[in-house]
């Protein structure tokens, strides 16, 4: 439950983050990563961007966690709303 | 900073077979301890390393009388009671939360916090109730949460407080001292909001070093190796291997919302007991958002299966063949305790991955 999994930005909004989690699109907080821009890697944990790391760390980290964890992480996340998935990325 | 495989399993191995001692190491996170089974990790291990798992699945660590609580707001007709999955299995004194759904009761499952306030705006009718479990990765969210709560004035929603932290409760089992333990492997993501230097505690006030680790294989064996290095060479010192992802301060961010929104306070762990100032509960600002106190829930007391020992597989004083319930009766499909319930509990990775090899032992 303390599993956070890495996603990259595509675009922000005030507090919040589009972002990539390798082909799934998902909307989240960026209020604990005020600072990240689009095309920064973050970990992301129950809805929220916990952190930054650099983009080895996220495919390395992502290989893994497929690999490990890959049943689990298909409902790691409730379908974003309709908006987010709607709007392609700039 | 980590190290190649084969060449740490080496080094491993050299470095303790020189050590006429056995070393005992805790992996302190449920995601660790699956990350290991699933590695096959413990098997390439020397004979007198031993790991165990500590009190890092959030599931397993929920005291019964809070179980028991989030049953009793879910039965209440009024409340939506939103929880992240491994939670609606837990067995409490009257049923589980999806036995209680399977009756009519609203029970939502939630993967982000986020999610509980769009169920409080789409249910204006309706008092959501979160089901606040998790340690310092997942209670950053639930204080972002309820400062949006108050900041829009929402009426309808409240906070069944749970949540944990990490490192009273590693204090707390050096403190209790039966289980002798040399280093601890710190958790990752845990790490990622605390920083290394939370861990100050337990290397200058117990001597034991501790180790912050991601989830490859290679992140972990990596950790234990800078763990045992230290443990042979008599050091106590706080070191990181993935530096890539956790820093020494952590989120400072993050933590400021918890210090804004929480206090510290005693907490219930499920078989240990009180932990003085081991988990968090609202800030006298945010009070109201208390479903204890919104719907007048007192905690009752904790009453477990007399054949469950999870508390004894959590601080890590039995193993999971060790308990008469394992495998029969107790099975991930028929959980008697929280272990076999979370995904990440010790009992459900041992019956997944080591059952086999631990049969033959019964």
């Amino acid at each position: 439950m303390c599993l956070a999994v890495p996603g990259k930005v595509l675009e922000c909004e005030a507090d919040e983050a589009l972002i990539d989690l390798q082909g799934n699109r998902l909307k989240v907080s960026k209020v604990l990563t005020p600072e990240v821009e689009p095309g920064d890697w973050v970990l992301v944990h129950a809805g929220f961007a916990i952190s930054t790391l650099d983009e080895q760390e996220a495919l390395e980290t992502w290989d893994y966690l497929q690999q490990a964890f890959g049943e689990d992480l298909a409902g790691l996340h409730d379908p974003a709303p309709p908006s987010a998935t709607e709007n392609p990325p700039t | 900073m980590t190290a190649d495989l084969a060449q740490a399993r080496r080094e491993l191995h050299e470095l303790c077979s020189g050590y006429a001692q056995r070393i005992q190491v805790m992996e302190v996170c449920g995601t660790h301890t699956v990350a290991i089974f699933r590695s096959g990790l413990r098997s390439l291990l020397p004979a007198n390393l031993r790991l165990v798992s500590g009190p890092g699945c959030p599931v397993c660590v929920t005291a019964q009388r809070h179980v028991d609580a989030a049953l009793e707001l879910a039965g209440r007709p009024e409340v939506l009671l939103a929880t992240y999955g491994d939670m609606v299995r837990v067995p409490g004194g009257a049923g589980s939360l999806e036995q209680l759904r399977a009756r009519g009761a609203r029970v939502h499952v939630i993967n982000s916090a986020r999610t509980a306030l769009e169920l409080v705006r789409k249910h204006p009718d309706q008092q959501v109730v979160l089901l606040g479990v998790g340690f310092e990765t997942t209670a950053p969210a639930t204080a972002a949460t309820v400062l949006e709560a108050d900041r829009d004035n929402l009426t309808n929603f409240s906070v069944l407080m749970c949540h944990k932290l990490v490192v009273p409760a590693m204090q707390a089992l050096l403190q209790a001292g039966d289980v002798p333990l040399d280093g601890f492997l710190a958790p990752g993501h845990v790490s990622v909001i605390i920083g290394t230097q939370a861990y100050g505690p337990v290397v200058q006030d117990h001597g034991r070093p501790v180790v912050v680790a991601g989830f490859e294989p290679q992140q972990i064996i990596s950790g234990l190796l800078y763990l045992v290095r230290q443990i042979v060479a008599g050091r106590a010192e706080i070191e990181n291997v993935y530096a890539g992802v956790v820093s020494d301060d952590g989120n400072r961010v993050a933590q400021e919302m918890i210090e804004r929104v929480f206090v510290v306070a005693n907490a219930p762990w499920r078989e240990l007991g009180t932990i003085p100032q081991s988990g968090l509960e609202l800030a006298p600002a945010y009070r109201r958002f208390d479903a204890l106190e919104r719907f007048g829930v007192e905690l009752g007391p904790d009453e477990t299966h007399p054949l469950c020992r999870c508390g004894e597989v959590i601080t890590g004083r039995a193993e999971p063949i060790e308990c008469p319930a394992f495998a029969d009766p107790c099975t991930p499909l028929n959980p008697i305790g929280p272990c076999m319930v979370s995904s990440e509990g010790t009992c459900a990775a041992w019956y997944k991955y080591n059952r086999a090899a631990a049969m033959p032992l019964r």
